[in-house]
């Protein structure tokens, strides 16, 4: 029990003293997960949006499929990227791996599914509000897109959250593609992964709680813009 | 009005993520794929800032457990491998995948316990020997089990010790299946025997009321070797890096940096390279 008073004391001075080591790893975790979480939206959000909106065959094959996915497990998303990145796998010519590079493509891997999943469920609900409407005034499916995208932001802005979370609290694929490097490749989940296994374990839950603040300040910060935002709207 | 404003927001998040400070793979750098031990141990930290500092060469340093780096380095991903398992090494430089193998260091292996020690191993100097009568008094032992090099020779100890692991496991004998530090984290908290490196052990912070219990042994030595991984089998491997980089090591210089490193007044690794041997 004892580590846990240190690790909060340890945690509290490690954001005070803004230690250089400290300050390029959460760099590097928020870059990485927030492009992965950036590149993801953008591959997700038109699959979820279609998926939503359309009709065909195999609907519900597809949506089962796209929720079983969001259960994949880290470490075999990394094994799968570290043998095609893997200097013996087909895109080892690119020398990726081992790169920051190497950890957004697996952890967009990764939170795709989620994101594109959640959306689907997001979007499908407010179709089935608005699809008499856009029936009664015939408007053009792109339009229909659009209006259903613009007024389900701020539930897709917490599927986009959402996502975000899942890979910045990931270990199991950026420790396999990443390595873990110091100075290069360590991210908070990682050093976490290291100083447990050092032993350390009041240094690694003191990381552990710096990795919730850094959490609680992307989303404090999403939700200072959405309302700031609506206050535009209203205004 | 809003529509551009958050759009703008947007950008503004983009552009500053993409810029954030991007550290990439420099050019004068080198991947060593790694056993844990000199990682966990900080002998690294000790180490590579004085080659960055005569160089100017970064090594990156992959730690995990010797039978993964040796893989990962026969995938090609890695062009120094630095381990502790000299006959996989030997067996890496024999099918092609090494250039040479050279001694760097050594230190040895320990067997740490809970101080009531219930299979009454304290003291022993006969590794062999303590782990039979662990497994006569059916003690908890955690082995990592991962293929790494104290894995390997945790292996070989019981089977000098003739114990039949087969029916043990999941009863007394624990297979982690992890590293080093999880396997002790393991061990600690369910108050079994643990073999490890010392390394690892003087720099492990979460000892407990753990000690050491047996040790002395010679069957207990732990040599640790350096190969360039062969160009010829990897051709993107940086060969006249890796090997400044190995000729350092083993060099007066290298050699007696690594004899320097001490963690509470402690000698973590004694350098053995044999002379013009790189």
């Amino acid at each position: 029990m004892q580590n846990f008073a240190e690790a909060f004391t340890l945690a509290f001075d490690l954001m005070l003293s803004a230690d250089d080591d400290l300050l390029e790893i959460i760099g590097l975790s928020l870059r990485v997960s927030l492009m992965a979480m950036a590149i993801s939206t953008l591959i997700g959000l038109p699959i979820g949006a279609v998926i939503g909106m359309s009709r065909f065959r195999g609907r519900g094959a597809t949506i089962i499929l796209l929720n079983a996915l969001m259960g994949l497990p880290p470490v075999v998303v990394g094994l799968c990227v570290y043998l095609m990145l893997s200097r013996a796998g087909p895109m080892g010519w690119m020398g990726l791996l081992y790169t920051p590079t190497a950890m957004i493509i697996a952890q967009s891997i990764l939170i795709t599914p989620i994101i594109a999943a959640l959306s689907r469920q997001v979007i499908e609900d407010l179709h089935n509000e608005y699809a008499e409407q856009f029936r009664s005034l015939c408007v053009p499916p792109g339009s229909a897109i659009a209006a259903l995208l613009w007024d389900a932001r701020y539930g897709l802005l917490t599927v986009a959250l959402a996502g975000f979370g899942r890979a910045v609290a990931e270990v199991g694929a950026v420790i396999i593609v990443g390595g873990n490097i110091e100075h290069l490749t360590r991210v908070m989940t990682t050093a976490i992964a290291l100083e447990t296994s050092k032993g350390d374990l009041a240094l690694a839950l003191a990381l552990g709680i710096v990795l919730l603040s850094i959490a609680l300040l992307v989303n404090a910060a999403v939700m200072g813009l959405r309302m700031t935002a609506t206050r535009f709207s209203y205004a | 009005m809003y529509r551009t404003s958050v759009l703008k927001a947007g950008i503004a998040v983009a552009v500053t993520v993409m810029t954030l400070s991007a550290p990439t793979l420099a050019a004068d750098s080198i991947i060593v794929q790694s056993t844990t031990s000199t990682q966990n141990s900080g002998l690294y930290k000790h180490l590579l800032p004085v080659f960055k500092k005569k160089t100017g060469i970064q090594v990156n340093v992959v730690a995990v457990g010797t039978g993964q780096a040796i893989k990962n380095a026969q995938n090609c991903d890695g062009d120094v491998l630095l381990v502790h398992a000299k006959a996989s090494e030997e067996k890496f430089v024999k099918v092609g995948y090494g250039v040479k193998r050279s001694d760097l260091m050594y230190n040895d292996f320990i067997i740490v316990g809970p101080p009531a020690d219930p299979a009454k191993v304290g003291g022993m100097k006969n590794a062999a020997g303590a782990l039979k009568k662990i497994a006569a008094a059916n003690a908890l032992f955690a082995s990592r089990s991962d293929n790494s090099g104290t894995h390997k020779k945790e292996v070989r100890l019981w089977k000098a010790a003739s114990v039949d692991l087969k029916n043990a496991s999941g009863k007394w004998y624990r297979e982690t299946g992890s590293g080093m530090g999880a396997t002790l984290n393991a061990g600690v908290g369910m108050g079994a025997y643990v073999m490890t490196d010392r390394a690892t052990w003087i720099s492990y912070k979460n000892k407990g009321d753990y000690k050491i219990q047996v040790q002395g042994d010679k069957n207990l030595f732990n040599q640790y070797g350096v190969i360039l991984v062969n160009p010829k089998k990897c051709p993107a491997v940086k060969q006249a890096t890796g090997q400044k980089f190995i000729d350092w090591l083993v060099s007066d210089e290298g050699q007696k940096t690594i004899g320097d490193y001490k963690l509470g007044g402690k000698q973590l690794f004694f350098p053995n390279a044999k002379k013009g041997q790189s």
